[in-house]
């Protein structure tokens, strides 16, 4: 037992895989610890969805090692399956069914007791109680993200994969996921994300690495990334909004500047 | 993982079954195509083709039930491929279930979904005046034909569902299935085709079951009809499903 504590909740060593000609990853290289939320910053191509769908079994890789929870994916895919939780890059729920109607579904097919309760407690803590009993083709980019990430924590994944959660959701529904996402964290969950904003990286990770051309460039917490740059130099600079602020201000929505201020 | 494979499937089953119903245009659908042929041959062709039986819509429905189900599963090609495209399948993929419980919710669902088109045809056929001596044992083994006949046809309609780009790609393989039926003896004897056209009609694995559930209808003796026609359906659902697995397994590796 302690030295499954001992080890990371994430492992990838020397991680290749190539699409036809095509090499996505050349040696990918990374531990994330446990409890602890790991961004994997790279632009459009870079391949960070390919590493997450080889994580989550979906993908066999060409070489190298790659194990979650202790579970090789390759030879254990089934412990791998029954200790993660996958949102993938596309809110992945059912638009026939209600809301409410998708996790059930998901608590069921978890094997879990009483799928009713689980799905009242998570429309509650995701507000969704007001459209939990309409089908999911009437809901909004961000609603139906938020379904899509409730659906992922039935059943207490220990380790989560977001890939690229905020992609596509207006600034609003963007601070609500990172809301969410930080309180996983805090209940000791690992979570592996993706993105191509480093300002989502910097808000939620504790460690950054930066996919470039099939391999991990840099990996450190944002304060080893910034020492990386050459040293501060003092400028005078007028600040200008950020658009989120600007957003707000005109929405001027009390309840999310409160949010904002708490994080 | 497959102690839940049951379960998982009947999960998943209740699933897309909800979805059937909550759209029951694809029942309406699948079923308008094979009622407006039947209207067409027996008010319109009808009276001019001589089938040697009594009444046209007798002679007509084994045909017609088999293109019901050949539009009937392209509809599971279209679901499946609406479940690829829009991740929830790699979700199911990720989960700790039964992997293979995703393919045979899907192929349940299509079994249910056409008894259901077939039965309404049938319906439709008994007001146009279809009349079967058939007893109980005949029409079960009708039923067991048909079934047969979908499982293998559905399990066809999973590899497209699996691989097609768009879904107008993922249903176009059924429309050859569709127009089978018309190059055999479901709508007019053999007899009058020439050489080529009737070599084809009647060795292709329409005729033998369109003879064979003819027969039962008609309650007269089976023959060797029913043996041709249910090798038909095994040898169909073999290839179908190790294509169809083959796909499966290219797609998640």
């Amino acid at each position: 037992m302690t030295t499954q504590v001992q080890e990371p909740a994430i492992h990838v060593q020397g991680l290749e895989k190539s699409y036809k000609k095509l090499e996505v990853l050349r040696g990918v290289d990374f531990d994330v610890e446990r409890g602890s939320i790991f961004a994997l910053l790279g632009s459009n191509g870079a391949g960070k969805t390919t590493v997450v769908k080889i994580l989550s079994t979906l993908l066999k890789a060409d070489a190298g090692i790659a194990s979650v929870n202790g579970f090789d994916v390759a030879a254990q895919a089934a412990d791998v399956r029954a200790s993660i939780s996958l949102t993938g890059q596309f809110a992945a729920v059912d638009e026939i069914l209600t809301g409410r109607e998708n996790l059930v579904l998901v608590a069921q097919l978890r094997h879990l007791k009483d799928p009713d309760a689980i799905a009242d407690d998570l429309i509650e803590r995701f507000a969704l109680i007001d459209a939990a009993a309409r089908k999911v083709s009437t809901y909004s980019g961000g609603m139906c993200r938020r379904l899509d990430i409730a659906m992922s924590l039935i059943g207490n994944s220990q380790v989560i994969f977001l890939d690229e959660p905020t992609t596509g959701l207006d600034p609003e529904a963007r601070i609500e996921v990172w809301q969410v996402v930080k309180e996983l964290a805090k209940h000791g969950t690992t979570v592996l994300l993706t993105t191509q904003y480093l300002d989502e990286a910097e808000q939620l990770a504790d460690r950054i690495g930066i996919l470039h051309e099939g391999r991990i460039i840099v990996n450190g917490t944002l304060a080893e990334l910034k020492d990386l740059l050459p040293p501060a130099k003092v400028e005078y600079v007028e600040k200008q909004p950020t658009p989120e602020e600007v957003f707000f201000a005109i929405v001027g929505d009390d309840d999310k500047d409160e949010a904002r201020r708490r994080q | 993982m497959t102690t839940h494979f049951f379960g998982d499937t009947a999960v998943l089953t209740g699933r897309s079954l909800r979805h059937i119903t909550r759209s029951p245009d694809t029942i309406i659908t699948t079923t308008i195509m094979p009622i407006a042929f039947m209207l067409l041959f027996v008010y319109v062709f009808g009276g001019a083709i001589s089938s040697g039986s009594d009444s046209y819509v007798n002679y007509l429905l084994p045909g017609i039930l088999l293109i019901t189900i050949a539009s009937g599963i392209s509809y599971t090609a279209f679901r499946l491929f609406l479940d690829m495209k829009s991740g929830i399948f790699e979700r199911f993929q990720s989960m700790p279930i039964a992997r293979s419980s995703v393919l045979w919710a899907h192929v349940g669902t299509s079994l249910v979904a056409n008894l259901v088109s077939v039965v309404v045809v049938v319906l439709v056929a008994v007001l146009m005046g279809f009349r079967s001596g058939a007893g109980v044992l005949a029409w079960l083994a009708v039923t067991g034909i048909l079934l047969l006949f979908t499982l293998a046809l559905t399990w066809l309609a999973v590899i497209p569902g699996l691989s097609a780009k768009s879904a107008d790609g993922a249903i176009a393989f059924s429309y050859p299935l569709i127009f089978l039926p018309f190059i055999s003896s479901a709508f007019v004897p053999t007899d009058t085709m020439p050489g080529p056209v009737r070599a084809f009609a009647e060795y292709q694995p329409v005729t033998a079951i369109v003879n064979a559930v003819s027969d039962l209808f008609t309650a007269q003796p089976v023959g060797t009809d029913i043996w041709i026609a249910l090798a038909w359906c095994v040898g169909i659902l073999i290839v179908a499903y190790v294509f169809a697995m083959i796909t499966y397994r290219r797609r998640i590796s």
